[in-house]
């Protein structure tokens, strides 16, 4: 059924759409106005994806506290986004008379910039990557670094000692947790044995039987994503990790001197650095466009890749609404002394993996050693911090 | 900022002196937190002296919601006094009330119906339980978790308002309590809808500990934070939840027994270290024990009177003499002080609010602790600036 | 196990996530104004003073006694007696206040003025929609202002307003029973034979 002529078309859609259009311009035109249509697309889609986020943000954390999110701006609030954006548009732009106004107004666009970039390696659907790159897993990487660039940025040139420690702050939490994000993509590209997105999403997009190869359901997979998704919410600057952005804490953070619609940037790029990096997990640990289930193959490509990517978003949310935040060095210590450990005995336990060859073995092996691993690394950090459940006496 | 530079030309408002590191080497980074604040419960100032994170000094400034009542309960008459006592800690408006009670009836010497005092254990206990859970609720709220918990104790401390506005007529000021007895009766149905919200509340706190009691997030910040020994608690004169947490055994409700406490079976939670996660435990733990407390008196309740017959609305001139009237209130030791002049009018009226006790602790406990940690070790002092300022 | 108890508080505020959809009691908002919560019977906002009867000058039940201006916290019911007086609902002559007026800007709604009231003649409101943006005087009110009717004093607090108008009706018999037996008296009196005639100067 999936290869009927419907569901390809249906799968295919945007692809031919694109052909049809950039078939009006003579051929030396052709890649390039290709190449342009997929920006513009994805320029409008992410943003527009950002918008319904934050209702449904609203909307989720107002049920996780059993009450309404907004309603009144449109049916179940849906317009609200558009209400936020003309507040923000309409706001005065303050910036501040000692600042170094050229790194200040550069700063949110580098973000935006930067995470746009990355949505260029992503394969969004079967043929829908807009670059096919060698290597790009590397420059999904490197755009994700340039991004702390425009932190530190808006961090200094606010001339505001609170800021730049905010700043300070964010910076160093991003780089902790680059680390830990990098190493448990490696396990993937050892196993797929290359860079570059498309093919790994091709690796996994086979079946035995109903279930898919995707690398979730693997041992190390399984340690390897939940470790990427730590470090993705540290990125991200997300609660447990928000601390430089807090707002009961004393430093401010690095985003105060910021108003009006430069924030409202920081905003948007904060929400697409998380669609981002949650596309990334997407197509490294489950699969990217693929099925669940190999009955389920004739839904189109892009639906299971953005569904997803939205169930990342809405744990990302969950998490928000459930959890208190980490201290800074309490976050520092636990991206060097735990994650980072585990993240290598995962490469060891891929390596092991590969090369004990198919059978039963290979699985009991790797998760003993991990299960193993995870409970004794964290009872004995535990342990070190002096914390843990205690019991209660009452008075005679 | 060299060296040249004399004190007027010091640009920070107050013209103080910096202050030097221990170690001599340049100065502390100056932060007053408040009294604009999203933390600090109320107009709170805290002048905080840091060395790179860590608090070196740290000066609590208040007085922003001073109001005068203690010289305007001099010249208004002694029931006057009453709603004023309402709105001094004004989350547990019907503990105040009761303390209030005590100290004129000590004074006066007047007895109070036993239906009246089955009422005052159970309205005193509920006001605890809504008391701990918003504190709770707050704290983490500062912890950064959202605001969950706090809605979640929240809603049940919405009932329990529910339950005071159908009794008193308001559900915060209650203004319930009179001297010998009290305003209006409960009826049976008031009972029956108090049963029911009690019965509901186990479920509650289970919840409650359910969702954070074991989170490993809430654990690692709150244990070994803000430790306080109990030597200093009990030379300082803290009392309530603080120093019970610090593993001193003294709840007033046993050692003075008054009103009918002791014919209820409850016990005291103790913790051991004085840390912030102890006084978080010993409030979810002290719930449950008023729970137990209102489901025993709810059944016991006798009929009869709900006001000394002796006692007089108007007109109403103690003898000369003094009296201090305490109770458990849900933040400490809640006194009131007065001196009698045989006038309508009380000659001094003192209130001793545990809030302002409690918080004398404030820097020894921060001292060497993170930025991040004094808003904690704040928030599970529990305080509340009607009270402290008064 | 580390993780255990994030793993636990997610799985419970999932568990309100999805209930929230479903039951009743845990979504507990109410979108006001369009829905309200029904008040409650004992709920007290600001003082009003009662009328019996149609006429509320005539009817109202205030003899200025001044002892809920006396008895006030915050001193803010302001009292002016008249000179003269006006019959009560038994018929007595009292004093009747030419001015009543309550700032309720300042008034904390503690309704110890309505508990030492002897007369059963100010009571509280429950309105408290009361917003207004003349903020000279807008908030101050007289007692044209202040005096409600009985009926309404019915229709907020029941039970309340049927236990006052017993104790005024058992007043109002008692008064009424004094007076009919002095009445009686009077008239038994009255009406008791004749005194002797005195001895006519002749017999007839």
């Amino acid at each position: 059924m999936a290869t009927s002529p419907l569901f390809i078309h249906l799968d295919q859609m945007f692809i031919i759409l694109r052909d049809w259009l950039v078939g009006f311009l003579p051929a030396a035109l052709r890649p390039a106005a290709g190449v342009v249509l997929g920006v513009i697309a994805i320029v409008c889609v992410f943003p527009g994806l950002f918008a319904l986020t934050t209702v449904f943000e609203r909307k989720g954390l107002g049920r996780i506290q059993n009450r309404l999110g907004p309603n009144r701006v449109g049916p179940y609030g849906l317009f609200q986004p558009i209400a936020d954006g003309i507040k923000s548009l309409t706001k005065e732009d303050i910036v501040p008379l000692s600042a170094n106004a050229v790194v200040h107004f550069f700063a949110p666009l580098v973000l935006v910039v930067t995470v746009f970039m990355g949505f260029a390696v992503l394969p969004m659907g079967r043929n829908m990557v807009l670059v096919d790159m060698d290597a790009g897993l590397l420059f999904f990487f490197a755009m994700g670094a340039a991004t702390e660039l425009s932190v530190f940025m808006a961090g200094w040139s606010s001339r505001n000692k609170y800021s730049l420690l905010g700043a300070m702050r964010a910076v160093a939490q991003m780089i902790s947790y680059e680390v830990v994000l990098l190493l448990s993509s490696v396990a993937v590209v050892m196993i797929t044995g290359s860079l570059s997105l498309p093919k790994i999403v091709a690796a996994q997009n086979t079946y035995t039987g109903i279930f898919p190869h995707w690398y979730i359901f693997t041992p190390w997979g399984l340690a390897g994503f939940v470790m990427y998704a730590i470090a993705a919410t540290a990125e991200t600057n997300r609660s447990p990790f928000d601390l430089p952005e807090g707002e009961s804490e004393l430093v401010a953070g690095y985003h105060t001197e910021y108003s009006g619609f430069k924030f409202a940037l920081f905003f948007l790029g904060e929400y697409l650095a998380m669609f981002s990096i949650s596309g990334l997990g997407t197509t490294l640990f489950l699969g990217g466009w693929s099925a669940p289930f190999s009955f389920l193959t004739f839904i189109p490509s892009w639906i299971w890749f953005f569904s997803k990517v939205m169930l990342s978003i809405f744990v990302f949310i969950w998490m928000r609404g459930t959890l208190p935040r980490l201290r800074q060095d309490q976050l520092m210590n636990f991206a060097w002394k735990f994650c980072l450990p585990f993240t290598l005995l995962d490469l060891i336990v891929t390596a092991l993996w590969r090369f004990m060859g198919e059978g039963w073995l290979r699985w009991v092996v790797s998760t003993a050693i991990l299960a193993a691993a995870y409970v004794v690394m964290g009872r004995a950090g535990m342990r070190s911090e002096h914390f843990g459940p205690r019991r209660y006496r009452y008075a005679e | 900022m060299n060296a040249t530079e004399t004190k007027s030309e010091r640009l920070d408002g107050w013209n103080r002196p910096p202050v030097i590191a221990p170690d001599g080497e340049g100065e502390l980074l100056e932060v007053a937190m408040g009294p604009h604040h999203p933390s600090t419960h109320g107009v709170f100032r805290m002048d905080l002296a840091l060395d790179g994170e860590r608090v070196v000094r740290l000066k609590p400034v208040f007085g922003y919601l001073h109001r005068n009542h203690e010289k305007i309960a001099e010249q208004a008459s002694y029931l006057a006094s009453m709603p004023y006592t309402d709105r001094l800690d004004y989350i547990c408006s019907l503990t105040n009330n009761w303390a209030y009670a005590l100290a004129v009836e000590k004074l006066a010497g007047q007895e109070v119906p036993e239906r009246v005092q089955y009422i005052r254990v159970i309205l005193g206990e509920l006001t605890r339980i809504q008391n701990h859970a918003s504190s709770i609720g707050f704290l983490l709220q500062e912890m950064g978790a959202s605001g969950t918990p706090l809605m979640y104790a929240f809603k049940e401390r919405e009932k329990i308002l529910d339950l005071f506005e159908s009794l008193t007529g308001s559900r915060m000021m209650c203004n319930y309590m009179r001297f010998g007895g009290c305003r209006v009766d409960v009826s049976a149905t008031w009972l029956d809808a108090a049963r029911k919200v009690v019965a509901g509340l186990p479920q509650f706190v289970d919840e409650f500990e359910t969702l954070l009691s074991s989170n490993e997030i809430l654990m690692a910040r709150c244990q070994g934070v803000g430790i306080l020994r109990p030597e200093l608690a009990v030379n300082a004169g803290v009392t309530g939840p603080m120093l019970r947490a610090s593993g001193v055994d003294y709840d007033i409700r046993k050692v003075d027994r008054y009103g009918i406490y002791d014919r209820f079976k409850f016990r005291v939670p103790l913790g051991d270290h004085g840390d912030v996660y102890d006084r978080y435990m010993v409030r979810i733990l002290e719930i449950r024990e008023s729970i137990r407390i209102v489901e025993q008196a709810l059944n016991d309740i006798p009929a009869g009177p709900i006001m000394d017959p002796k006692a007089r609305i108007r007109g109403f001139r103690p003898k000369p003499g003094e009296a201090y009237g305490r109770i458990e209130a849900p933040k400490g030791e809640l006194g009131f002080y007065l001196i009698s002049d045989g006038g309508p009018n009380p000659y001094r009226y003192r209130v001793r609010p545990p809030s302002l006790i409690n918080l004398t602790v404030l820097e020894d406990m921060c001292l060497g602790s993170n930025v991040a940690d004094v808003v904690l070790i704040f928030g599970s002092v529990d305080i509340v600036l009607g009270e402290v300022d008064r | 196990m580390l993780g255990e108890g994030i793993l636990k508080g997610m799985a419970e505020t999932a568990k309100n996530f999805f209930l929230s959809y479903v039951s009743k009691e845990r979504l507990t908002t109410v979108e006001y104004p369009e829905q309200r919560i029904p008040t409650v019977e004992a709920a007290r906002v600001f003082p009003f003073l009662v009328y019996d009867g149609a006429d509320w000058e005539a009817g109202l039940r205030c003899v200025a006694c001044q002892i809920c201006e006396k008895e006030c916290p915050p001193k803010c019911i302001y009292i002016d007696k008249s000179k003269d007086k006006k019959p009560d609902y038994v018929g007595k002559q009292q004093f009747y206040p030419t001015r009543f007026d309550i700032d309720i800007s300042v008034c904390m709604s503690c309704q110890i003025c309505v508990e030492v009231c002897p007369f059963e003649a100010i009571k509280m409101d429950n309105e408290f929609e009361l917003a207004t943006d003349d903020r000279f005087g807008g908030l101050r009110y007289d007692r044209k202002q202040l005096a409600r009717s009985n009926d309404y004093y019915h229709s907020i607090h029941p039970t309340e307003a049927s236990e006052v108008d017993a104790r005024l009706d058992e007043e109002k018999a008692k008064v009424e029973a004094k007076a009919k037996a002095a009445a009686e008296a009077t008239a038994a009196k009255a009406a008791a034979p004749a005194p002797p005639a005195p001895p006519a100067g002749g017999g007839s």
